[in-house]
């Protein structure tokens, strides 16, 4: 790419980005009343390809959740939810979207609408499972579960992808039967051509972390950027918005612009962000001019920088191995090798783990490879807990003493490290 | 071993026993023992290659958390972090392999931990079919039993024939049919089968060769009958939400003590996990997957086309209770997510209920005891 390219606007993705999320808000908006189907689906090994070809808009609960958790609503949701029996110890999201129904869905970025068909894509995450079988209790909505099964061993089996392909087929039936709308082969093909286009675009925003300074921050922006990808994939709008981004990021780079004034720490992040204190925690980080440099989370949705794509000539095959491909469906030694290989391609000075009481998915397992990064391949590791939604468990005295002690003393073996 | 135990106070011993005395006594005669976590294992296949299947269930307070303090956080279940901890301690070193299955996040996630931190270990994490209704699930479960048995044999370096596993499901079916006899007769005279002792009876089958504990069912059956019946005033009770993680024995007896007959219950579900019979004829592994499919016992980590909602108020007129106990472990999600749903129905159906959290390392049970004893109590003077 030549570096001569036209001036490009600053923050050119986040304009983007907000028109295309007020368009697609908009369309929730009045779905029911337009008789337009709604299917909720879940972000992880999301189908949103095929309910597409039979007119469905998606609703995605989580992002629904994020988004109440950054407009600081989430709190008051959740304890909608906890007053209804929700205990304090199950997931923040589950419980932001049970406080939304309660409040007849209406969500500070507009009107939520019903769902006409739950399809849970269980990838990764059980509670998944727990959660829709909730929202099919309480709005009597149709239930299709896509049943993904967890990687066992190191990769996807072929038995796996048969089974899944299977019921790809019986939910082509369900969406043909609640729609009316016949299945296109054709058109699925066109569908993902758009998809595996924004996958490739989107691969090389990521690969881009590995310049010095990096043009963005792998975690803080990365998990803004991803929403297209994991919301409106398989659009020609979705493709444009990644070129822009990519245009945006390399001029970046040309200009040796980073998201900090100086890149003094170059880090990889494990965990979902803290959503009510989003700013807070970035800021934790940015005072050391800490730029995280790959990011686990912003892989939620698929890991396409693993070499996982739709693919049109495989239609059903690929959504199939991609719906097994989310970061959360891949079992523990193979998230640690990931995290140990994104430290090394990325040439990360340390791993920062954020734990989330919510999501178990993410946390359980976490403490087990910090003691192998730490203890068996030296890499400092820090770990600190809070939650992905819920705005009370973030103590962010505490989190800043974590953190600054941490850079301390990765500044401290810096110090001495070139001293020796 | 020195005979099969004898008295309640026996099982119960037993059943606390965190070195595991059978399986190291399985062990010193050459055997090879596997242990599964909660809740559905298909532990015949472990029987078929010749093994002793343990139903592993942490350590119910028997251990101090130490060693999985640091590798598992503080806001997950006990039974997940004593079961680690009993393998960091070394007294699952009896051990030759371990299975786990797609219950939850936290028991998945286990799975990795115990791949990483016992190597050299056989752990299989099962994948069983959530979507139960699908025209390929019998398929996929068939092959996943598969894998798990070839896994099996390479262990225990035998080959296991139809002829082995038809042989090995028959003896897991006719211990589960004389579970249920004795569950029959405790739903319909509950004075004479006290729940703790039902309880204790059935978690010994998952420590003990299922042979000799088909043996000891037997024996109490023929013996309960005998038991002088003298029914008490109390109430008729179902329990539900401890299909994993078990309550401490003392919480059943607070619970029996403040006036329940607790007539049913999903406790160490993992030991009855089918209720429909398992075809005789034709491939085994596909006919316990169709059994699987068709007639999982009902929690809330295994999904059901109907409405658990429907099967839950089914359950309670068919046995006539007074009321339902949730008797949930802390942080178990699943659990308390359908407690919501459960409540609601409930209410509606005028079906009085109550709520009772547990871990294991709880030690006082006065507390949950008045708060039954209230209950009951409410329950007695609406019907009153």
């Amino acid at each position: 790419m030549a570096a001569t390219t036209q001036a490009v606007p600053t923050d050119l993705g986040k304009t983007l980005q907000r028109d295309m999320l007020a368009k697609y808000y908009g369309a929730l908006e009045t779905a029911n009343e337009d008789g337009v189907p709604v299917a909720y689906l879940f972000i992880p090994g999301n189908i949103v390809e095929l309910t597409r070809n039979f007119g469905f808009l998606p609703v995605y609960p989580e992002i629904n959740a994020l988004q109440c958790g950054i407009k600081k609503v989430a709190g008051e949701n959740i304890i909608r939810a906890e007053d209804l029996g929700y205990s304090s110890d199950v997931c923040g999201y589950v419980k932001n979207d049970i406080g939304l129904m309660l409040k007849d869905r209406q969500s500070p970025f507009g009107r939520i609408p019903k769902p006409d068909l739950l399809v849970c894509n269980y990838s990764g995450c059980n509670t998944f499972i727990k959660w829709f079988e909730g929202l099919a209790h309480f709005y009597g909505s149709e239930f299709f579960l896509l049943d993904v099964p967890y990687i066992r061993g190191r990769a996807v089996t072929e038995s796996d992808v048969t089974y899944v392909v299977a019921q790809l087929k019986e939910l082509i039936d369900v969406c043909e039967r609640r729609t009316g709308v016949t299945f296109s082969e054709a058109k699925l093909r066109e569908t993902l051509e758009y998809s595996r286009q924004a996958e490739d675009l989107w691969v090389e925003i990521l690969n881009l972390a590995q310049e010095r300074p990096s043009p963005f921050d792998s975690y803080f922006e990365a998990v803004f950027y991803m929403a297209p990808i994991n919301i409106l994939r398989g659009t020609p709008e979705t493709v444009e918005y990644y070129r822009q981004v990519l245009r945006e990021m390399r001029a970046r780079v040309d200009e040796g612009h980073g998201p900090v004034p100086e890149e003094k720490f170059r880090v990889v992040i494990e965990g979902p962000p803290p959503w009510p204190h989003f700013r807070a925690f970035w800021e934790l980080f940015k005072r050391w001019g800490a730029v995280a440099v790959a990011s686990t989370y912003s892989k939620v949705g698929g890991l396409y920088d693993q070499g996982v794509r739709h693919d049109p000539s495989r239609p059903l095959e690929s959504i199939a191995e991609y719906t097994m491909n989310s970061y959360t469906n891949w079992n523990l030694p193979m998230r640690a090798d990931l995290l140990r290989k994104y430290v090394e391609t990325y040439d990360a000075d340390a791993l920062v783990i954020h734990s989330v009481k919510s999501c178990r998915s993410f946390s359980v397992g976490q403490a087990d490879f910090r003691e192998e990064f730490v203890n068996e391949l030296g890499i400092p590791t820090l770990m600190v807990e809070s939650d992905l939604a819920d705005p009370r468990y973030f103590q962010e005295a505490q989190l800043r003493n974590r953190i600054d002690a941490f850079f301390e003393s990765l500044q401290q073996r810096r110090l001495t490290g070139a001293t020796a | 071993m020195s005979g099969p135990p004898g008295t309640v106070e026996d099982l119960r011993l037993l059943v606390e026993d965190v070195t595991f005395p059978q399986a190291r006594e399985w062990k010193e005669g050459g055997g090879k023992v596997v242990g599964s976590f909660p809740v559905y294992a298909p532990m015949e296949l472990v029987h078929a290659a010749g093994m002793l299947p343990v139903h592993l269930f942490g350590a119910g307070g028997g251990v101090e958390i130490e060693g999985a303090d640091s590798r598992i956080q503080s806001f997950v279940c006990s039974i997940t972090r004593s079961t680690l901890e009993l393998g960091l301690r070394g007294n699952l070193r009896p051990f030759d392999g371990f299975v786990f299955t797609n219950i939850c996040d936290v028991a998945r996630n286990l799975s990795g931990v115990w791949t990483r931190n016992f190597r050299d270990r056989m752990v299989e994490y099962l994948h069983l079919p959530q979507n139960v209704g699908s025209g390929a699930a019998a398929d996929y479960m068939t092959r996943e039993l598969r894998r798990l048995l070839d896994s099996l044999e390479r262990m225990s370096g035998r080959t296991v024939s139809e002829d082995d596993l038809r042989h090995s499901v028959a003896v897991f079916e006719e211990n589960r049919a004389l579970m249920r006899e004795l569950h029959r007769i405790r739903a319909e005279s509950p004075w004479i089968v006290p729940a703790h002792e039902a309880y204790l009876l059935l978690r010994a089958g998952g420590l003990m060769p299922k042979e000799e504990h088909t043996a000891l069912l037997r024996k109490t059956l023929a013996d309960v009958r005998s038991r002088p019946s003298r029914p008490m005033d109390r109430v008729r009770i179902l329990l539900i939400g401890s299909f994993c993680e078990q309550p401490p024995i003392a919480l059943l007896r607070a619970m029996e003590d403040a006036g329940c007959y607790v007539v049913d219950d999903d406790l160490a579900l993992g030991l009855r996990y089918i209720e429909r019979p398992v075809a005789a004829d034709g491939d085994p592994l596909r006919a316990l997957a169709e059994a699987f499919l068709g007639g999982a016992a009902t929690s809330s980590v295994c999904h059901t086309v109907r409405p658990k909602t429907e099967w839950l108020l089914e359950r309670a007129e068919a046995l006539r209770v007074d009321g339902v106990l949730f008797c949930t472990a802390k942080f178990c999600e699943p659990a308390l997510y359908d407690y919501v749903p459960y409540k609601e129905v409930l209410d509606r159906a005028e079906i009085p209920s109550l709520h009772v959290e547990f871990e294991e390392k709880m030690t006082a049970f006065d507390q949950a005891k008045t708060q039954v004893e209230t209950f009951v109590e409410s329950v007695l003077f609406e019907e009153a």
